[in-house]
């Protein structure tokens, strides 16, 4: 086997075995989900039209802004990495297999939710399969780098609770996951096009479901990718062997050039 | 033994306005085990981080077979195996997937031997934090060898290890050494330094104050070699002869102690006059000052004489 294959094999296994990253790849997405599917939909019967990708965009943020970070940091903060380096493992490796790996814990958690989604809580099931697996990949990568670049970026465990925490919770209310962006008032819709999510949703509902969007899908993929990319080449440029994480290549606040796509976007459409 | 594989000349590491490390030389050559010791903060591990390749000199060069750490990391990779101080793999690592997976990035196969010999075959499905202290040192140490690197770096390998891992790991590093590896050995275990190494370096505020083998260490400065002589008649125990080199004696129990600085002519002349005394020689000890007693004269003078 090779070098990244025994990495890529071992990553994806502590994403079983860590009971943190277990509960954040599986568990939790999987609880809410079931938790939204019995009770939302019975308060608000419009939500079975958009539950699917709202589920599986909730998936993918628990699993890589929740779930990313904290392992970097504790990784960095024990040594391990020291010994990855001494030992030929590139950061490039470092950075990459947990995102790939977390990305393939989130397309379980996604297909777990597109199969059950309709038998039981008679969720709308995409009109373009094609489309729902490009977008839901875009979005995983994204996030995914962006947790990479907290993990690289945070100081400390508590640190990354509060960066991710910055992005998850805007997300989950004004993101569109809970109720579409059509129904914010339109003060609070140039700050939902900062989030990730906002642009998901808009993405699987514009290109997956047919349905008409508040922002063009198409320019959502393109900055949810741009954002991805510039957050994955932060991520590797301002990495750290150390795990006093004191001697870095730039500043911390580099990291919210990935956020820049984000801000353009509000210009954009 | 007369080819350089390590050298450090010159080298500095400077942490803001501390000076960790100022201007230290010293070389290892092929198949030596080379001691490296010294208090805490004497500047060993800012040495063998850059020489691992962690961190970057502020001054002068190393070397290893040609290689400076700081500048050709791809290359250095498979000339070196390191045990760190504080063993560190991600706590749900198995002990044979880490074995698989260290391998893998030297591009080598697993040594499953290694893990044998070194008491961890029926550990092979633990996680790593499920071992010991001394378990995890273990697989750190045969995870550094297990690509047969021509340079160990060994960083306090016995700590919390029981006598019985000490012993095998001793035996590791004689087979290493035998095999043509050079050792680099940080240690604070003078015992241990002593018995091993070939050469050592004692660091002191940065600076090398000692360099030798330990014999040679522990032949300079100011310690005294006891002498301990048993007779049948005990002539010794109510004489006050001055016995040449002879600085202070006692008796202690059925010994005369000698401490002496010259202990050659201080045994001959102690054996001419049993002899003379029709007394018969029964027990004739000689010890010289030990590498702990050196270190800790060097320490506490902050000179080598």
């Amino acid at each position: 086997m090779t070098a990244f294959a025994q990495h890529f094999t071992f990553e994806f296994k502590t994403g079983l075995r860590n009971p943190n990253q277990l509960l954040l790849n599986y568990l939790f997405p999987l609880g809410f989900y079931a938790l939204m599917g019995l009770v939302m939909t019975q308060i608000n019967p419009g939500f079975k039209d958009t539950m699917i990708p709202a589920m599986a965009v909730f998936a993918i943020m628990a699993s890589t802004i929740l779930g990313l970070p904290s392992p970097l940091v504790e990784s960095r903060e024990a040594g391990i990495f020291r010994s990855f380096k001494i030992n030929g493992v590139p950061a490039l490796s470092i950075l990459a297999i947990p995102v790939l790996t977390t990305i393939f814990h989130v397309l379980i958690t996604s297909a777990i939710i597109v199969a059950t989604a309709t038998p039981l809580f008679k969720g709308v099931a995409p009109s373009d399969w094609g489309a729902f697996v490009l977008v839901a990949l875009v979005t995983a990568f994204t996030c995914g780098a962006l947790g990479a670049l907290i993990g690289v970026i945070s100081a400390n465990s508590q640190a990354t609770v509060l960066w991710s925490q910055l992005i998850f919770l805007p997300s989950m209310l004004i993101g569109g996951l809970m109720m579409p962006l059509s129904l914010l008032p339109k003060a609070v819709l140039p700050f939902s096009r900062l989030l990730p999510t906002s642009h998901a949703m808009q993405a699987f509902l514009g290109l997956a479901y047919d349905q008409t969007t508040t922002f063009n899908p198409v320019v959502s993929v393109v900055i949810l990718l741009t954002s991805g990319v510039l957050a994955f080449g932060l991520a590797i440029y301002l990495f750290n062997w150390d795990s006093r994480n004191q001697a870095r290549r730039g500043h911390p606040l580099m990291a919210l050039l990935a956020l820049a796509p984000f801000v353009v976007s509000i210009f954009l459409q | 033994m007369n080819e350089t594989i390590l050298s450090v000349q010159d080298f500095r590491k400077v942490y803001g306005d501390f000076v960790a490390v100022d201007g230290i030389n010293f070389q290892v050559q092929r198949g030596e085990i080379f001691g490296l010791l010294g208090p805490n903060g004497a500047g060993k591990t800012s040495t063998l981080e850059c020489l691992e390749g962690i961190r970057r000199p502020d001054g002068g060069a190393m070397g290893i077979m040609n290689v400076a750490p700081d500048r050709e990391p791809r290359k250095l990779r498979n000339l070196i195996g390191v045990q760190l101080q504080t063993s560190s793999l991600p706590a749900n690592m198995r002990v044979d997937e880490a074995m698989r997976f260290f391998c893998a990035y030297h591009d080598v196969p697993p040594r499953y031997d290694l893990l044998e010999r070194l008491g961890l075959k029926e550990k092979g499905h633990n996680q790593f934090r499920e071992l010991s202290t001394g378990q995890q040192r273990r697989l750190a140490l045969a995870l550094a060898v297990a690509h047969k690197p021509p340079v160990v770096i060994l960083d306090e390998p016995t700590a919390g290890l029981d006598v019985g891992s000490r012993t095998e790991l001793h035996a590791l590093m004689q087979e290493l050494r035998e095999g043509g590896a050079s050792i680099l050995l940080a240690t604070h275990d003078m015992a241990e330094a002593e018995k091993m190494t070939d050469r050592v370096a004692i660091l002191l505020h940065g600076k090398v104050v000692a360099t030798g083998t330990p014999r040679e260490l522990t032949a300079t400065g100011s310690g005294f070699t006891k002498v301990s002589v048993r007779t049948d008649q005990s002539v010794l125990h109510h004489n006050n002869t001055a016995f040449p080199g002879v600085q202070q004696h006692l008796i202690k129990e059925d010994y005369a102690v000698y401490y002496s600085t010259d202990p050659g002519p201080t045994v001959t002349a102690l054996l001419d006059y049993v002899a003379a005394q029709n007394d018969k020689l029964i027990d004739l000890r000689v010890e010289r000052p030990s590498l702990e007693e050196r270190f800790l004269e060097i320490t506490n003078t902050g000179v080598a004489q």
